[in-house]
């Protein structure tokens, strides 16, 4: 492992008490306003959603699961062609509190895309927002209503969310893309 | 006044049994002398040949210069000077200009047209039917008058078979071969190239080799019949190659030729919807290619003919079922059948007998090559010459070659008409 | 879920597809099968960008199919329907195509009567192309279509036997289908009067039988093509009474079937000649899944294909 372009952001075990922080508050949260249903975005939204899902005391599988491809604004600029994912909502999404869930909140432009493709499936009561990391540097209006950590850093680097479902390991890296 | 030595150079000419390392001189417009060794004389202007080729210049029957009536494809003038470039210095001109060459007045005027602009020479051929339409006979006798020196409905095939025996009957008279164009209009039905797995796979209508074989026959049967001189144009399957061979094999006055891409490409050539690999007869198989080959070693085909058919962007930047049909063949003529001799396909001598004595035999012409009082027709070949072929650079005013970009080992360096140098690398 | 296998610059023919290239456009597909199925029927994912559809002969269904599915994506979709015969009275291929370079198409799908055109015109401007149907050549989305029918109803594409029945000469849906049916290990036997088989066709490693009676008993898939009236100048069988009674399709006929055979049809459906109608509209008949797949499939290439950049 190179030291200078990879920093460990969080180990797992702090990962673990971030997922049971952001847990908490969410149950916090829906004592106040009603329950959730709780909706991840394609890739790694989706385990997100699942692990507090569990912490919660629900099933996994019920979360929603979306896909935001058709839904962005920059498809010519891939270079490889686009994987369009599963998009399942396993409830109705009219008038219910749809609570998305990412990793890395970065400059909005999934979450405006995210926020577009689920009113295109109903007309949800309210929408939040949750995310593992906000990096800042915001290219639109949009915020999170639960964080698991903020953090600064420099526009050539990197914050890559790895969990054990998608890569194996349960880990946060910054990684420097110039180095 | 010229008067060229050209020395250190190998002289070969197989009809006159010449290969030798020596000089030849070139008075005026006429061969002077030929030998190991000359004696200088005053006013000798010296040309090196070092490890070149001297041949007699190359005679080509089958060539549209398509003037009058297509100028924007071709013209005396440029045709001529590829014809040159590809070391030719005859050429035969096909009839199927505008208006037709079926009677004297288009004979005359393709012959006064060329006096002035053409670098080499040009010998018209006739039509046998009035516009190519297969209907009547065009006036055959004043045609051969006017300086024709064949007739031929190139391009269409004569179809009414009482038509085409009266045609060969009358040329008979005449003593004028009849060149043939040979695809059955019938079964061919609208084909753009060879039927078989390949246009089956590109979904185009094919033409198939029986197509050329049924007409073969019928004009060998007839020149049976009538005993007139028949010559076979750009022979294309391995059919054909066979009747041909059967033809001669019986004392018939039956010839033929094969054109330079029918012993170089197959069908596959169109894969792409290459219209630059669409001509009439079209490109055939692998078995055709080889029979053409063997037709030309063994001497069932005489002689090698380029069927030189420029056509400009508009008629091939098209789909392929509507581009027309046809190649430039004059400056890749020597190079092509040069590899078949590099390949040891052909013998050099045959290769040249292909493209000097035999084209003039043929016509019933006395060959006279490289002798001295010969008119001094020659060219120079550098046989080891590695050279790249490109449209972009032809003396033509089209760019219809699917050889563009091709490399080439054996290339044509200077080329005499009468002693008067018409092309220089 | 498989990640993208390779860049697909145009869609011109069946056998520039590898089996990955077809399942990953099949998985594409089924995501906007999900789309079709909802209230709104429409993505904003090619807003901005401009598919022609460039057709030079007459049909109404695969523009119809293209268009849904170029609106459904959101892109602008001009039609344009040019006949032969203005073509040929001046305007050629080369000038039509440099006239659209001016509306900067993102994809350009073109239907032709002549076979090629389709590649001879990716030689011409920038434009993806998709080839929809080039004479008797190819017609790569409609055997995506058929491809994907067979494996919703099949489940497999597989191990099956399909035959393909009538002007196999002149189809070019039967060459896209032979060579994608192919690529996934199914046996294909062409069937028809001999003179509507192309020369060359055992090339392709397809079967051929001159008697439909003889083999249909071992088909899992019946394809009936279309008889083309319009592209004979002389019928290459003695008239349309005559075809059918041989190899038209009816209720006798499919007494010999296996009982899970399934019947298609490119379409127009000439009723009564090569089908009988009350084949054409049984439930053993995929004709209207064909149709309805024909969207998806297309939306996933549009998508697809506007997706990357040269
Ligand atoms: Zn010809």
């Amino acid at each position: 492992m190179n030291a200078s372009n990879k920093n460990i952001l969080l180990e797992a075990i702090e990962l673990k008490a971030l997922f049971d922080r952001l847990a908490s508050e969410i149950k916090e949260r829906e004592v106040l306003s009603g329950p959730f249903q709780l909706v991840g975005i394609h890739t790694r939204g989706i385990p997100i959603a699942q692990r507090l899902a569990k912490l919660m005391n629900r099933d996994p599988d019920q979360i929603g699961t979306l896909d935001i491809n058709l839904y962005r604004d920059d498809l010519s600029q891939a270079s490889e062609m686009p994987v369009v994912k599963e998009t399942e909502i396993p409830f109705s999404i009219d008038g219910s509190r749809v609570l998305l869930v990412d990793d890395v909140l970065y400059t909005g432009r999934t979450i405006r895309a995210a926020l577009d493709a689920l009113t295109d499936l109903g007309r949800p009561k309210s929408i939040a927002l949750l995310v593992l990391i906000d990096r800042g540097e915001r290219e639109l209006p949009i915020q999170s209503d639960f964080c698991g950590k903020k953090v600064s850093v420099q526009p050539q680097e990197n914050v890559k969310v790895r969990l054990q479902e998608t890569d194996g390991v349960d880990r946060i890296e910054v990684i420097d893309r110039q180095a | 006044m010229t008067q060229i030595l050209i020395h250190n150079v190998r002289i070969i000419d197989p009809a006159n049994g010449l290969d030798l390392l020596g000089e030849l001189r070139i008075k005026d417009s006429k061969i002077e002398a030929i030998g190991e060794k000359l004696d200088k004389l005053p006013g000798d202007e010296a040309f090196d040949g070092k490890g070149r080729v001297l041949l007699p210049g190359f005679v080509d029957l089958h060539v549209h210069l398509r003037e009058p009536g297509f100028e924007h494809k071709e013209d005396i003038q440029s045709g001529t000077m590829a014809a040159a470039a590809g070391g030719f210095t005859t050429v035969c001109c096909m009839a199927n200009t505008h208006p037709v060459n079926d009677e004297a007045a288009v004979t005359h005027y393709i012959l006064e047209q060329s006096r002035s602009k053409a670098a080499v020479k040009v010998w018209p051929i006739g039509a046998i039917t009035v516009g190519l339409k297969g209907e009547r006979l065009a006036n055959i006798g004043e045609l051969q008058e006017a300086g024709c020196v064949a007739i031929s409905d190139d391009g269409m095939t004569v179809m009414d078979s009482q038509l085409m025996r009266l045609a060969m009957d009358y040329a008979k008279g005449f003593d004028l071969p009849v060149i043939t164009h040979s695809v059955d209009a019938n079964l061919c039905h609208g084909g753009t190239m060879n039927e078989g797995e390949v246009s089956c796979q590109m979904g185009l209508k094919g033409i198939p080799r029986e197509a050329e074989d049924i007409i073969v026959a019928r004009d060998i049967l007839l020149s049976r019949l009538t005993g007139c001189r028949l010559h076979v144009a750009h022979v294309s399957t391995a059919g054909a190659v066979e009747l041909i061979r059967q033809a001669k094999a019986q004392g018939l006055p039956v010839t033929g030729e094969a054109a330079p891409h029918h012993f170089t490409l197959t069908d596959e050539a169109c894969q792409e919807y290459d219209t630059n690999a669409k001509m009439c007869p079209p490109l055939r198989t692998c078995t055709d290619r080889e029979a053409v080959i063997q037709g030309l070693a063994d001497g069932t085909l005489d002689c090698i003919a380029t069927d030189h058919a420029p056509h400009a962007i508009v008629d091939k930047e098209v789909e392929f079922d509507q581009a027309a049909f046809g190649i430039l063949g004059l400056e890749t003529a020597f190079a092509l059948g040069y590899r078949l001799v590099l390949d040891e396909r052909l013998s050099l001598e045959k290769f040249i007998l292909a493209l000097t004595a035999k084209p003039l035999e043929v016509l019933g012409k006395t060959y006279s090559g490289l002798k001295p009082g010969a008119p001094a027709d020659l060219c120079l070949v550098d046989l080891d010459a590695q050279w790249v072929y490109r449209t972009a650079q032809s003396s033509s005013k089209s760019r219809n070659s699917p050889f563009d970009g091709w490399q080439f080992v054996g290339r044509v360096v200077h080329t005499w008409v009468e002693g008067r140098q018409v092309y220089a690398v | 879920m498989k990640e993208t296998p390779v860049r697909i610059p145009h869609i011109l023919s069946m056998a520039d597809l590898s089996r990955e290239d077809i399942e990953f456009i099949f998985q594409t597909t089924d995501r906007f099968r999900e789309v079709g199925g909802r209230p709104i029927k429409k993505v904003p994912a090619l807003r901005g960008k401009t598919v022609i559809n460039l057709f030079f002969e007459n049909s109404t269904r695969t523009r119809t199919s293209f268009e849904i599915a170029g609106k459904r994506l959101s892109a602008d979709v001009i039609n344009i329907t040019k006949s032969s015969s203005s073509v040929s009275k001046g305007e050629s291929l080369l000038d039509t195509v440099k006239n659209l370079e001016a509306m900067a198409p993102d994809v350009l799908v073109v239907r032709h009567p002549a076979a090629g055109a389709a590649q001879t015109i990716t030689r011409m401007l920038k434009a993806r192309v998709i080839n929809a149907g080039d004479g008797a050549h190819e017609h790569p989305t409609q055997a995506l279509l058929d491809l994907l029918t067979i494996r919703d109803h099949k489940k497999t594409l597989s191990g099956l036997h399909v035959g393909i029945v009538g002007d196999i000469a002149h189809s070019r849906v039967a060459r896209s289908n032979i060579l994608g049916l192919q690529r996934f290990g199914s046996k294909v036997t062409v069937i028809g009067p001999k003179s509507l088989i192309p020369l060359g066709i055992e090339a392709f490693g397809v079967g051929v039988s001159y008697d439909f009676k003889a083999v249909i008993g071992d088909l899992d898939i019946i394809m009936m093509l279309r008889i083309q009236g319009e592209r004979h100048d002389r019928l290459p069988f003695p008239n349309l009474r005559e075809y059918s009674r041989f190899f038209g399709l009816n209720l006798q006929l499919l007494q010999k079937a296996k009982s899970d055979v399934v019947i298609m049809h490119p379409g127009p459906v000439n009723r009564g000649v090569e089908i009988a109608p009350e084949v054409a509209d049984a439930p053993y008949s995929l004709i209207l899944n064909q149709v309805k797949n024909g969207v998806a499939v297309r939306m996933a290439l549009l998508y697809l294909l506007s997706g990357t950049e040269e």
